[in-house]
């Protein structure tokens, strides 16, 4: 009974470090099932993070002023929609740069996120002298737990009522939509007129432009879509899974939900089962550390005991380069996807 | 690389040139109203920058340590773009090229210092290349893009060395992870060091001569890919892949050369901060040195002279931006980051931002030359 | 550049209308005006007396015009349906299309005889299926006028005959159809009205009935002489190069090369005619040691290839004296974003000539070039001027003067004058034959008829990866080559 509850506190815990990366991989669907190739995922969640967190604050701090503090909840929502707004922005930026002008996407993202990995840290700094940090955000400012109905009542109940009220309930609205995200993914792209679109745009865009439909148009939307999504990202991070913006708290995230998503050959649901293997391997490296007793064991044991955590750690990069290299499945990009969309006779 | 064959037909001398220098003024010009919005003045920190870089004896020292970082990791990025390779690994190979770098110095002391130098350079070399080995290899024979390729390699390398760290290279009693310091014989000579045998008073900076080095592997470059046959095979491949098959130039071979020469050269930077700088290993000593080499060597067209040109103002920017952020209060270091983001994005990724407003003039300027050189002909 | 310079053409309804001329004549530009693809600078488009402003494929496709282009521009992964409906999904949701797409295909597919499996991803159909996709998207999307651009060339002779049979049904119906094709026969076989564009204008606009394929081809080269080179007779010797029973696949692992025997010799022109696509390229592609063979053998000036004992590629044929002309000179023969004096030495970068132990010396590079631009006649002469700024024409005799500066005993030459101007086509022609009396082996491949039946002593026609027939220059005629390369066998 106690191992089962430690495996549901690891499911709970792949569950919130899922969340980012679902929504960052599902940002990058978008974008590079329309060719436009976007390793700028860390940057944008990053700038999200910071908008998310500096709105909210600021916004709670007016309302606590004001003697609002009912209206605290609030604040929260201000933050995703900075946070949302500020990735859209960046997004656009990368979508200009590689679509308008050209540019090469790759450089583009580099750009994207040294920029947000500088940026964040001098306006924090500026605004809030705290070393890049922004201040803690009161309890209601932030993201809070859903609790659903009987929770509690049922939390006693072995298994199941320990799944409903561990790992189904008590999470905040942004881990529901993240998961959300992914059927509703699916059904955008297999589904709609827009997903054919993308679909058809990163394979072939001069299909798509012979077929009257701006190629252009149809990029812009997908990096918006993008961009969106990896500000909710953001706003989890700091708004929701934390209370405040620390400097580069993504922390390679944008970069794992990249190699998921190449993982889940840039498909919803694979792709998906890859953010929760990865998660997964997260929670598990995290619990691992200092979690035995090493005294009694033989330098072989504690040797690969320590090397475990950092094993488990480069797991997700390793896996996407033998995949990449077809050791393990093929992995093949969208036929278009980083090539600037030229008319050609 | 995009970059390779979109001259649109412009004279050398304005895609060159004229283009990147437009566009550095545009980066610099909205780092300017970042500034503005800080709330301080961007005439000021322009001053307050140069002083910091140039201004006295010392600030040279740093800008110019710095900026070795920086030749290294931009020269390394230069030739794998010269092979039409995005290497964004030079982080990572700098970092494992440290790491050999530096377990040359912890195990092979026993040597004398002419010789330890020369072994902890290929050393750091060998790691780093060995870094970008795996990933070439991968591209050249699996198909497996180096972009992604080298970003996992990033995240392993830094795995790698913090488990090295803790749990192998820690000086027995030590709570930090970091190695034991270098003997004395296995440090490079400091600048400062090097000039007083010459008799000249130079400042105590981390500049050391690992400078030297890396000019010379400027000239190397240099050498290699403009005035060797390995070098034209090496830009073949870059530029025109079929054309290379149809000359009996081998692809995958060259990709791999390649890209082992750009992980030796960013191994360099290792070479800088671990026996230059820190003398001893530490986590993370890169500090992101391999990324500002994308950067570095996007400005300076892939170039070793531009590469130079370049590294002095990232390096200038560094040490600049760290004085600045002493006299502001309001504007801290990461300026520099913000600006070097901002370069790269209108340097490399807006490139031709600024071209529809210059083509007119520069067809113009065309017109008027191939009109000379017809009226030439005639006579 | 002018591609098209006060073009009027007019087409009746209801008539399939070809429009006729030589690579780079202008047609297809011509088209992609039509199709909105690109922007004219003046003039105007009338459909049914009315004039169509159309600013895009949109603007088009709305004014019922389809265009089944040159390179197929389907969306290999999606199914044949998804194809269709791109651009005419009938709302935001693909269910509300979905339904009334499958009908309206299987109509079309009966009326017509357009069959094919609505449900199978593109990537995987033969390419004459794929065309019919094309023609599909087109009707479905309510075309009345269907522009096809080169549609044979990509298909087999069977595949060809089908799609005249389609095209016939559509005409029927009261659909037009324009044709735009290089191939005289086409015209003849199926159109009632014939315009031919040279150099970007239209030089005439016929009924087919009154004209003939001699008064075609005359109208599209534009003058009466035929491309006849002056040559004495072949005084062949031992033989230089030797292919015998040469298979080879593609990447895709598709049988390229069917047991191709070849002969060339010393002091002789072997031609290789065939329709584009037949296995010219790989058999270009294996002898000059790119594309290793499944099996077979080849000798070439004393040597074994792809024996297995030893590497082979290019760089080691041309050290046994083959020098080789690449079909496609701006993707192969040169590096367009080097100097002209780079590009002089592709190939022949590590020749002692230019190298020291370690340096490649420009200089001498440069003055190689510059001589050999001076004995080609390439104009601007200056080597250090990138390759991209160099017309076709130019761009060709640097390949050329490379290729034989280093007097190679075989010489492998794919599409020689393909999209050069007169003048340089004659320059080219005479370097051939004159290497020819110097006692070289020479395999020239063009899709070019005239060209190999000028040029040629020895023509072998390729159909399918296979040598379909070999004859003689003298025997050789037009009707007979014709019919080796539709596959219709020797006899």
């Amino acid at each position: 009974m106690e191992q089962f509850g430690f495996f549901i506190l690891l499911l709970d815990a792949t569950l919130r470090v899922s969340v980012p990366l679902v929504l960052a991989a599902i940002a990058g669907l978008f974008s590079e099932r329309s060719g436009i190739v976007d390793i700028g995922l860390e940057g944008k969640m990053l700038g999200g993070a910071f908008a998310a967190a500096a709105a909210s604050y600021v916004c709670s701090e007016r309302l606590a002023a004001a003697g609002l503090e009912g209206l605290l909840p609030a604040a929260a929502w201000v933050g995703l929609a900075a946070a949302v707004s500020w990735s859209v922005l960046l997004a656009l930026l990368h979508g200009v740069a590689s679509i308008r002008y050209h540019g090469n996407q790759i450089v583009s993202g580099v750009a994207i996120n040294i920029l947000m990995s500088g940026l964040t840290v001098l306006l924090g700094i500026a605004w809030f002298s705290q070393g890049g940090r922004t201040p803690q955000l009161p309890p209601g400012g932030r993201f809070r737990p859903v609790v659903w109905p009987g929770a509690e009542a049922v939390a006693e109940v072995p298994i199941l009522g320990h799944l409903y009220s561990e790992l189904l309930s008590g999470h905040n609205v942004l881990v529901y939509l993240a998961f959300l995200a992914v059927p509703l993914a699916f059904w955008v792209v297999y589904r709609t007129r827009f997903g054919l679109r993308l679909r058809a745009v990163g394979e072939n865009p001069e299909a798509v432009d012979t077929a009257g439909i701006s190629v252009a148009g149809m990029r812009y939307r997908a990096v918006i879509v993008c961009g969106a999504l990896c500000g909710v990202a953001g706003a989890y991070l700091s708004t929701a899974q934390s209370a405040a913006f620390i400097k580069d708290m993504t922390a390679g995230k944008g970069f794992i939900a990249l190699a998921a998503l190449v993982f889940g050959k840039w498909r919803p649901v694979p792709t998906l089962l890859a953010c929760l293997l990865f998660g997964f391997l997260d929670a598990v490296a995290a619990r691992l550390q200092g979690s035995f007793d090493l005294e009694a064991t033989t330098p072989l044991v504690r040797a690969l005991v320590d090397a475990a955590p950092f094993v488990i750690e480069a797991l997700p990069y390793a896996l996407v380069v033998l995949l990449l290299a077809g050791f393990v499945g093929r992995a093949i990009a969208p036929k278009a996807s980083g090539i600037p969309y030229v008319k050609s006779g | 690389m995009a970059t390779a064959d979109a001259g649109f037909g412009l004279p050398r001398w304005a895609v060159n040139g004229l283009l990147p220098l437009v566009n550095l003024v545009a980066a610099f010009a909205v780092s300017g109203i970042v500034i503005l919005i800080l709330g301080e003045s961007p005439v000021e920190a322009v001053v307050a920058l140069v002083r910091g870089a140039f201004g006295f004896r010392e600030a040279w020292g740093y800008t110019l340590y710095y900026a070795t970082n920086f030749i290294f990791t931009a020269l390394a990025f230069s030739i794998a773009a010269h092979c039409g390779l995005f290497n964004i690994g030079g982080e990572g190979q700098g970092y494992i090229g440290g790491l050999g770098v530096g377990l040359a110095c912890l195990y092979l002391d026993v040597l004398p210092f002419f010789l330890l130098v020369p072994v902890a350079i290929v050393g750091g070399a060998l790691f780093g290349a060995a870094w970008a080995w795996v990933p070439a290899y991968l591209q050249a024979r699996r198909g497996s893009h180096v972009v992604i390729t080298t970003i996992m390699f990033n995240f392993i390398a830094a795995t790698v060395m913090v488990y090295l760290l803790v749990n192998v290279l820690i000086e027995p009693g030590q709570m930090s992870p970091q190695s034991r310091d270098f003997a004395e014989h296995a440090r490079l000579p400091a600048m400062h060091d090097m000039m007083g045998w010459l008799g000249i008073d130079f400042p105590r900076t981390p500049l050391n001569a690992a400078f030297i080095w890396a000019l010379a592997c400027a000239g190397l470059v240099w050498v290699y890919v403009w005035h060797t046959r390995w070098g034209y095979e090496l830009r073949t491949v870059g530029a025109n892949p079929d054309a290379a098959v149809y000359a009996g130039i081998s692809p995958a071979r060259n990709i791999v050369r390649a890209m082992v020469i750009s992980g030796a050269l960013a191994g360099m930077m290792g070479l800088n901060e671990v026996m230059g700088v820190n003398q001893r290993l530490l986590l993370n000593f890169t500090a992101g040195y391999g990324f500002v080499g994308i950067a570095v060597s996007l400005m300076g067209r892939n170039h070793p002279v531009g590469i130079l040109v370049a590294s002095l103002l990232f390096g200038a920017l560094y040490q600049g931006g760290a004085e600045l952020a002493f006299e502001m209060p309001r504007v801290s270091r990461e300026l520099v980051v913000v600006i070097q983001g901002l370069v790269i994005m209108f340097v490399g990724a807006l490139e031709f931002l600024f071209l529809p407003a210059f083509r007119p003039w520069l067809q113009k300027r065309r017109q008027a030359a191939s009109a000379a050189a017809a009226a030439a002909e005639q006579e | 550049m002018q591609a098209n310079r006060d073009v009027s053409v007019e087409v009746v309804k209801g008539s399939i209308h070809g429009i006729i001329g030589e690579n780079g004549a202008g047609k297809s530009t011509l088209m992609s005006i039509l199709y909105g693809f690109y922007r004219a600078d003046s003039g105007s488009v009338e459909i049914d007396g009315r004039t169509a402003a159309i600013h895009s494929p949109g603007d088009a496709i709305a004014a019922g015009i389809g265009m089944v282009h040159q390179h197929f521009m389907l969306v290999e992964p999606l199914t044949v349906l998804e194809n269709v409906l791109l651009g005419a999904e009938g709302g935001p949701l693909l269910r509300d299309g979905v339904r009334q797409a499958r009908d309206d295909l299987d109509r079309l597919e009966r009326d017509y005889g357009l069959e094919v499996d609505v449900d199978a991803a593109v990537g995987g159909l033969p390419v004459g299926i794929q065309q019919r996709v094309e023609i599909l998207k087109a009707l479905y999307r309510g075309a009345e006028t269907l522009i096809l651009d080169e549609p044979t060339g990509v298909l087999t002779p069977q595949e060809a005959t089908d799609l005249f049979r389609i095209l016939a049904a559509l005409k029927k119906q009261g659909r037009t159809i324009i044709l735009i094709t290089h191939k005289l026969r086409e015209i003849m076989a199926i159109t009632e009205q014939v315009t031919v564009m040279r150099r970007g204008s239209v030089v005439a606009d016929v009924r087919t009935a009154d004209t003939s394929r001699e008064h075609l081809a005359e109208l599209m080269v534009g003058r009466k002489v035929l491309l006849r080179v002056d040559k004495g007779a072949a005084q062949p010797g031992e033989v230089l190069l030797e292919a015998r029973n040469l298979e080879a696949v593609d990447d895709t692992g598709v049988r390229r090369l069917k047991d191709v025997s070849l002969t060339v010799r010393r002091g002789e022109i072997l031609g290789i005619a065939g329709v584009a696509g037949n296995g010219q390229s790989e058999l270009l592609e294996v002898l000059c040691g790119i594309r290793k063979p499944a099996s077979g053998e080849l000798e070439v000036n004393g040597h074994v290839l792809w024996s297995g004992q030893e590497r082979t590629d290019a760089r080691r044929v041309r050290r046994i004296g083959l020098a080789h002309i690449p079909e496609d000179r701006q993707r192969m023969g040169l590096v367009t974003a080097f100097t002209a004096g780079e590009s002089s030495i592709l190939g022949y970068q590590g020749d002692a000539a230019f190298n020291g132990p370690i340096l490649l010396h420009r200089r001498r590079v440069v003055s190689a070039c510059q001589r050999q631009m001076h004995e080609y006649d390439v104009r601007p002469p200056d080597p250090l001027l990138l390759s991209s700024g160099f017309s076709g024409g130019n761009q060709q005799k640097i390949i050329v003067a490379r290729e034989l500066d280093r007097d190679p005993e075989v010489l492998l030459i794919g599409q020689p004058t393909r999209g050069l101007d007169i003048g340089a086509i004659e320059s080219i022609h005479r370097r051939i034959i004159e290497l020819r009396d110097r006692g070289k082996a020479i395999l020239l491949v063009s899709v070019e008829l005239d060209e190999i039946l000028s040029l040629s002593d020895r023509i072998a026609v390729m159909f399918d990866g296979a040598v379909a027939g070999e004859v003689a220059a003298e025997d050789a005629t037009e009707q007979l080559l014709g019919g080796l390369m539709a596959g219709l066998g020797n006899n």
